[in-house]
This record gives C-alpha cells, structure tokens and sequence, in this order.
C-alpha cells in the first residue's frame, strides 16, 4: 500500500524541484509565478495526505482556502506583469532598479 | 501491486517530469501547457486521497481559470525569452545544490520513522455512499464560517485590484484634469490685443411715417 511518507516525498520532490526552478529562472518573473503555483501545489498535496491519514476534514478545509488565495495571487500578479510590460516593456526581474535610491 | 500502487506511481511520474519540464522548458507556453498537465496529475493523486471536491476544484479552478488567465499574459506580451534565460547554465549548479539540500533535508526528516505506517496506519477506505462535498460543506459553513466569508471578500479584492491596475479608460472622456485647471492663469484665458478704435459715422435714425403721426 501507499504510505503517508510517500505522499510526502512526492510533495518534497515537488517543491524541491520549484525552489531551483525560483534560483534558475530568476529573470523571467512569468516563469516566477509558476514556480510559486508548483510550491503551492506541492503543500497542499501534503495537507491533503495528512488529512487523509489522519481522517480530519479540516486539512481539506485549509487546502480549499490556499487555493482561493493562490487565485488571487495569481490574478493579481499577472495583473501586475501587464502593467510593468506596458510601462517597462520588459518582464526582466533584474532591469527592475528603480528603488534602488 | 495493487491497482492504487500503480495509478500512484504513473501519475507521481508524471508530476515531476511535468514540474521538471515548467522549470526548465525555454518558452513560457511551453512552461504553462506542463504546469497545466503537473495540475491534472497532481489532481489525480488527490483523487487517491479521497479529496474528490479539490481535486475537481483544481482543475476548475486552475486549469480553467488560472491557466488560461496566465496563457492569455503569456501569449500577449511580446518578451524575447532568449534573453531572459541568459545565466541559465551559469545557475544551474548552485539550483541543484540548493535544491538536493534541501530535498534530502526533507528525505531525513520523513524517512526518520515519525511519519511510519505505524504511526499513520491507511485509514479504511470511505463507503460508496460517502459524499467528500457533504463533510467539506458541514465543516465550511459552520466552523469556518467567517474565514469562508472573508475568503470570498479577498476574491473581490482582487477581481477589483486586478480591474483597477489594468484599466486604462476611455480614450478621450470628459472629466476634469484638475493639474491642468490648477495651472492654468489669466494668461492662458484672457488676451490683451492692443489696437486703435474703429469709430463709426452716426447713423441718422430713420423717420417712419408712424412717428410722425
């Protein structure tokens, strides 16, 4: 049978693999927002697997509210690239000094 | 091997061949068509747990929505995406040492026995007439009530943030520029022309024959 651990090292896998992804692509701020959808993923997998296991709704419960909060996010942030591409015309994380002060 | 251990292990493949390929695929289409496949699999996976509302709710919800949403910012920017993956060799290494770091820091900690079968024993498996829906629901609007309700506000928050940052209005409405009425002086309204006066002849008043009358 499929064990607890082996959900969970799914989800580690997961959001190891997104945590390069974050050091790899550290200029292209659309790829950014993916990487960040993947971590989410991988987290709620483990908050599934733990309710799962433990037979307590309230992880599933938890899960439905990152994932309406990861759509905001998203929503938001994509708002957000439109803008800086119109103003910038590039989504270069790096190009991005003006605060610098 | 039971049927659970093979739908498992496919589709756990299939996630990370998919989150490898959104973290390292050239093109942002590319990265977003695996990101979609990453969340049908994952989706799948929360299938085995018994967590049918969400996993139908992820793929409504983020393969419907959110990825179109991002298909739509990718496919309307025009990046060139050669230059944003310069560095890419360059970082890989240190990614990598990051990233098994990290991993086998989390390998310890999940092989050390605390989360053993014997700890987490496999829960029996729901009845057929077990509804996931019912029991989400009777906890989310009882329980989490409030936190149900104050989620729905933060999704018309960002419907109107989302709306405010990338509306740009009409092209040439009326409304006030009130910088504009601020700066403008008697100068900008009122012109002193200097020139000499036209003086008209009198003009005699014409005598009608009612007035003589």
């Amino acid at each position: 049978m499929i064990e607890l651990s082996d959900y969970l090292l799914l989800s580690a896998i997961l959001f190891a693999i997104s945590v390069a992804g974050i050091i790899i692509n550290r200029k292209n701020v659309i790829t950014l927002l993916m990487c960040i959808e993947l971590m989410l993923l991988s987290v709620n997998t483990n908050f599934i697997a733990f309710s799962h296991f433990l037979e307590d709704t309230v992880g599933q419960v938890f899960v439905f509210f990152i994932l309406t909060v990861a759509a905001a996010e998203a929503a938001i942030g994509l708002a957000i690239i439109v803008v800086l591409f119109r103003n910038r015309a590039t989504i270069d994380v790096e190009q991005l000094n003006q605060l610098k002060g | 091997m039971s049927f659970q251990v093979i739908v498992f292990y496919s589709f756990a493949a299939w996630l990370i061949f998919a989150a490898l390929m959104v973290v390292s695929s050239k093109h942002s289409v590319k990265a977003a068509l695996f990101l979609v496949l990453s969340f049908a699999s994952a989706s799948a996976i929360w299938l085995l747990l018994e967590a049918e509302f969400l996993a139908i709710s992820l793929i409504v919800v983020y393969v419907g929505a959110v990825m179109v949403l991002l298909l739509f910012v990718v496919m309307m920017l025009d990046v060139d995406y050669a230059a944003l993956r310069q560095g890419f060799v360059k970082k890989l290494p240190i990614a990598l040492l990051i990233a098994i770091a990290f991993f086998a820091v989390l390998y310890g900690f999940i092989t050390s026995g605390v989360f053993s079968s014997e700890n987490y024993a496999a829960p029996v498996a729901k009845a057929a007439d077990y509804s996931n829906i019912k029991a989400l629901g009777r906890v989310l609007y009882t329980e989490y009530f409030i936190a149900f309700e104050i989620a729905a506000v933060i999704l018309l928050v960002a419907i109107i943030a989302a709306i405010a940052l990338t509306f740009r209005g009409r092209r040439n409405r009326k409304t006030q520029n009130i910088s504009k009425q601020l700066e403008a002086n008697k100068q900008n309204r009122l012109k002193v022309v200097s020139m000499k006066p036209v003086i008209k002849a009198p003009v005699e008043p014409e005598v009608t024959p009612e007035d003589q009358a």
